[in-house]
């Protein structure tokens, strides 16, 4: 008896750890996230291969970053009803930084810092609806930040 | 609350700026130590941010993030004392959350 219940406040307390991690790895894009070629990068976010580029989507980063460890880019959209903002950098070990995605007034707009290991484009990949747009930005790398 | 999330959340004309600071090491799993030993991967997976309990954005990560991130965004719609809060997952099944008010910029 006594063994029994401590199987299972074994069992529950296992559940209890596993719930909340199964819960969140199925959001997280694995296919995308560990793909080491852009293009890989691109089917696993499910962007078709050729998307038009748009002027209103603004990538703001360095022309040069000293170093690669810490890069800060600025990416704005301003095409109306853009869902989701994903953040590319061809030449990095896996290229597919983030995925941000807005809702319930959030504006399609991020700051954030990233790690470059060499000089690469950063691209801004948007969805709008079923619709896909591009902007792009070229940083030179003078010190390797991924390590 | 953690102090591991650093926030602010700012009233500046008809939209909210909300700023977050992340402690955490964000370690790729090809970095090596000084023994030549690699480092496993430790990074945040997943940020989510509500306000006043509503979801306004969420965040997959992978490893190219930097250390310590770091995030600024913006909210329209959102007033004094709006609750705004952020909870991180990384991939070791750790997590963390905060939350703050808007506050007049």
């Amino acid at each position: 008896m006594q063994r029994r219940s401590f199987i299972q406040l074994i069992s529950l307390f296992a559940a209890s750890l596993l719930l909340p991690i199964q819960a969140f790895a199925a959001v997280w894009n694995k296919a995308a996230f560990e793909a080491t070629k852009a293009e890989n990068t691109i089917q696993g976010l499910g962007v078709p291969a050729q998307i038009p580029s748009s002027k209103d989507i603004e990538v703001i980063a360095p022309d040069r970053a000293e170093n690669g460890a810490v890069v800060q880019i600025e990416i704005t959209s301003r095409i109306p009803n853009t869902e989701s903002i994903a953040i590319v950098v061809e030449h990095n070990p896996t290229p597919l930084i983030a995925t941000f995605n807005f809702t319930n007034g959030a504006l399609p707009y991020v700051v954030t810092r990233i790690k470059m290991a060499e000089t690469s484009d950063v691209q801004a990949i948007i969805k709008v609806g079923s619709q896909y747009f591009t902007a792009k930005k070229r940083v030179e790398v003078l010190e390797n930040g991924c390590g | 609350m953690a102090d591991d999330i650093k926030m602010r959340a700012q009233l500046k004309g008809d939209m909210v700026e909300v700023k977050v600071l992340i402690g955490h090491p964000m370690e790729t799993g090809r970095r090596k130590n000084e023994a030549g030993e690699v480092i496993s991967a430790h990074f945040v997976q997943l940020v989510t941010v509500t306000l006043n309990g509503k979801s306004v954005l969420e965040a997959q990560w992978g490893t190219g993030i930097s250390k310590n991130p770091y995030l600024t965004f913006h909210l329209v719609g959102a007033k004094v004392g709006d609750i705004v809060a952020v909870t991180w997952h990384d991939n070791l099944g750790q997590s963390s959350s905060q939350q703050i008010a808007v506050t007049q910029g």
